[in-house]
């Protein structure tokens, strides 16, 4: 995501290693590095300035000082002004309101806001355990309308439907009465994308949300925005009184650089970051371990926190037991770490979340989903007592898993070499099992990673 | 509804004169800022070179590009003795133009029949809506058009082409089925069969981060191959013009694996600046088939260098 800048600044501060301070002079090479950096990171011109002057000014200080090394010194200050840049802490959605809440989507066309409001609904139902509406005022773009039906019934969400000769505001104010009297607690609310420089588009909205009185009005915009960002935020939230901002697209290779600029320019908090085209891609955002992960300590929180929401906690607890005694894993353990490692988005998405340096390192092993599915396919031509007694597994039943799999006998003995090295590693773990200490024994146990 | 009532296309009199002056309009806050900085005068020295590569990255050419533009303006200046700060203007659009030219290399479909073009690009970049226009574009050539559904993934974006094909008259091929290869390999043999021009082959949205899409995608394009040999023989690449510096890498991903002929760049219109175009013709020079510069049906347009340069700039012809 983030990588490039990363990799930047890490070059940054291999060039200020070996000097015993900063000086005046130093530091101002390696701001204009940090100034090309964000800059090449499309993070707004005006933005730049003000940060890199903040920074100078931080670190000319006296917390350079002390016993760490310039470039530790630097990464701090560099780090913390980032997070303050990005907001110190993450807001959640304020939904404090008579039901329904309403949530009014705003934004540039192809931003994604469409996408971002079904994966609102699917989190505010999951998680927050909501009763929500969906209803699209797009009555432009040829089948917007169709496309929001087509994703609530996809995520199982009560969906208003509309058409495109009504107005708007009507659609929205129907909405807002079929939410009330049928309870439910949110209604979100998709609007057409507009240019921000369309007065008569900005108008309609502008009236829209005057009509729906939204506690939360969002705006929408995506990672890949240019300098340009700081433009159409502005003029979003002159228009209309924005409580938060949606990032899309930051699971693509841009360097998310629009994040900071719009956080800037409209003072509102990023509250949502969407990571994935799937409907479970929307995360809560989290502005220091965005700092981190642009300084390249990863962003090994929120791979837990992931992890917490996806693994079926019963199954886990039953795990963590079955680790304790250090005994009695065997393959049907292991094709649940799979099914759960799946439900967490498959192991490209947890390797994104993990520090620049180890992600490549994991590139460079070859992580592949494929593979995975592979071994699930193995371990589902096992009968029974196989998965449950591993060691019985000879060369006559290995003949017959292959076939059974589609796969090679080779394939299943590479398994069955995994599997043990696996088994070994549980007895490892000491009594206190933990969600923390199987994440950090995930890169061991994942079964699919080892060559 | 009103929408589309509001966007009523220019009378035919006004037509190209109304498409530059949208194209000046949306490209009008680098040229006003520029105007701002050079005719007021001064002299001419680092301060305003500073001024000038504000100007420029501000409007996303990129720090390569940037550097590379400003070069020339300083050798400009310096061999043409240039003292006017006015002069900085001409000198700019001079290295500009050298810049962009190259990629201005008009689409010509005539060589093939049918010619089938395929389109790719990131999620919400408007191919679905370019494909709309550029499907237009072709019938006032007098030529006939198929459109095929090939975005099998997004929610309802077959439901979208196919509202489109409805509005405009134009055969739409879709399927129920989620392959995206079938659907357009049965387009093309439907082209075939029914003796069409050109056949325009959406494709879903995708990240270039997405390592499985990019397979696909060059699989489809393999698929296409097998329908008629030497097809697609256009893949355009459609890119936001909102984008910022990863533009780049979107051009350099899909060119890795689909072996790009042609961009189009569209949203123009708003306060979008374009100057990612800069960015690409020095990093990675592929021709710019298109610009978009509104909603309207007729608001897709090739691209010409000289009047994009003269729109970014504000330079009056």
């Amino acid at each position: 995501m983030l990588d490039n800048l990363t990799q930047r600044l890490s070059g940054i501060v291999k060039n200020l290693r070996g000097q015993a301070r900063l000086t005046e002079d130093n530091i101002q090479d390696s701001l204009r590095e940090v100034r090309l950096a964000l800059l090449e990171a499309d993070v707004a011109l005006s933005v730049v300035k003000e940060f890199t002057a903040q920074v100078k000014q931080a670190a000319l200080g006296e917390e350079v000082i002390g016993s760490l090394s310039p470039g530790q010194a630097l990464i701090g200050v560099v780090n913390r002004e980032l997070t303050k840049l990005m907001g110190e802490h993450n807001d959640a959605l304020n939904l404090a309101a008579v039901p329904p809440a309403v949530i009014l989507m705003a934004g540039l066309q192809g931003a994604g806001k469409t996408t971002t409001s079904g994966k609102l609904a699917k989190l505010l139902r999951e998680q927050n355990k909501k009763k929500v509406l969906l209803v699209s005022c797009d009555v432009y773009r040829p089948a917007a309308i169709e496309q929001l039906r087509t994703l609530a019934q996809q995520i199982e969400v009560d969906f208003f439907p509309s058409d495109i000769t009504q107005k708007p505001q009507d659609i929205a104010l129907a909405a807002l009465d079929f939410a009330r009297k049928h309870h439910h607690e949110v209604l979100i609310v998709d609007t057409a994308g507009r240019l921000a420089v369309d007065a008569a588009m900005m108008e309609e909205i502008k009236q829209l949300h005057a009509a729906l009185k939204p506690i939360e009005t969002l705006f929408v915009v995506d990672a890949m925005t240019g300098q340009d960002a700081v433009n159409t935020a502005k003029a979003f939230g002159d228009t209309l009184p924005l409580t938060g901002v949606i990032l899309t697209k930051l699971d693509g290779d841009a360097r998310g650089g629009a994040a900071l600029s719009v956080r800037h320019v409209t003072g509102k908090p990023i509250k949502f970051v969407g990571v994935s085209e799937k409907m479970n891609g929307l995360e809560a955002f989290h502005p220091d371990r965005m700092a981190q992960r642009v300084l390249g300590m990863g962003d090994v929180l929120s791979l837990i926190e992931e992890a917490q929401r996806g693994v079926d906690h019963v199954e886990a607890e039953k795990l963590a037991k079955k680790m304790q005694s250090g005994k009695g894993f065997d393959l049907n353990d292991f094709k649940m770490q799979i099914v759960q490692m799946k439900k967490m988005g498959g192991m490209t998405a947890l390797m994104d979340k993990l520090p620049a340096q180890l992600s490549q390192a994991a590139a460079g092993a070859k992580v592949d989903d494929r593979q995975i599915n592979r071994t699930e396919g193995i371990i589902n031509s096992m009968t029974a007592f196989e998965r449950s007694h591993p060691e019985q597994i000879k060369a006559s039943r290995k003949r017959r898993i292959a076939a059974g799999a589609g796969v090679q006998v080779m394939h299943v003995n590479q398994l069955l070499n995994q599997f043990e090295q696996t088994q070994k590693m549980m007895k490892m773990f000491s009594s206190k099992g933990g969600m923390a200490k199987m994440m950090r024994g995930m890169k061991g146990m994942m079964p699919g990673m080892g060559r | 509804m009103f929408g589309f009532l509001k966007k009523a296309p220019p009378t035919d009199t006004s037509e190209n004169t109304g498409w530059l002056a949208r194209l000046k309009t949306g490209l009008a806050r680098t040229g006003s800022q520029l105007s701002e900085l050079l005719n007021r005068g001064g002299r001419i020295d680092d301060e305003l070179y500073e001024k000038l590569e504000t100007i420029l990255i501000t409007s996303d050419v990129g720090m390569d590009a940037t550097r590379l533009l400003l070069a020339d303006v300083r050798r400009q200046v310096k061999e043409q003795k240039l003292t006017e700060v006015v002069q900085i203007k001409e000198a700019l659009a001079h290295a500009l133009l050298k810049l962009l030219q190259p990629l201005a290399q008009p689409l010509l479909t005539d060589a093939r029949k049918p010619f089938v073009i395929m389109l790719c690009g990131v999620n919400g970049a408007g191919k679905t809506t370019s494909i709309g226009k550029l499907a237009k574009h072709f019938q006032s050539q007098g030529k006939s058009v198929l459109l095929a559904a090939g975005d099998t993934f997004r929610a309802a974006a077959r439901e979208q082409l196919m509202e489109w094909g409805a509005r405009n008259n134009v055969t739409v091929i879709a399927q129920q089925s989620g392959d995206a290869a079938a659907v357009i390999f049965d387009a093309v043999h439907a082209a075939l069969a029914r003796n069409i021009d050109v056949v325009l082959a959406d494709t879903a949205g995708r990240l270039t981060t997405q390592a499985h899409l990019m397979e696909e995608i060059k699989k489809v394009k393999r698929v296409i191959a097998k329908a008629l040999p030497d097809a697609p023989h256009e893949v355009l690449l459609v890119l936001d013009a909102n984008t910022g510096q990863n533009a780049l890498s979107q051009v350099k991903a899909f060119d890795e694996a689909l072996n790009v002929t042609g961009l189009v760049l569209t949203k123009l219109d708003g306060t979008a600046k374009g100057g990612v175009i800069a960015a690409i013709a020095k990093a990675h020079p592929i021709p710019v088939r298109f610009i978009g510069v509104g909603e309207g049906l007729d608001d897709l347009r090739p691209f010409v260098a000289k009047d994009f340069v003269a729109a970014l700039l504000g330079v009056e012809e």
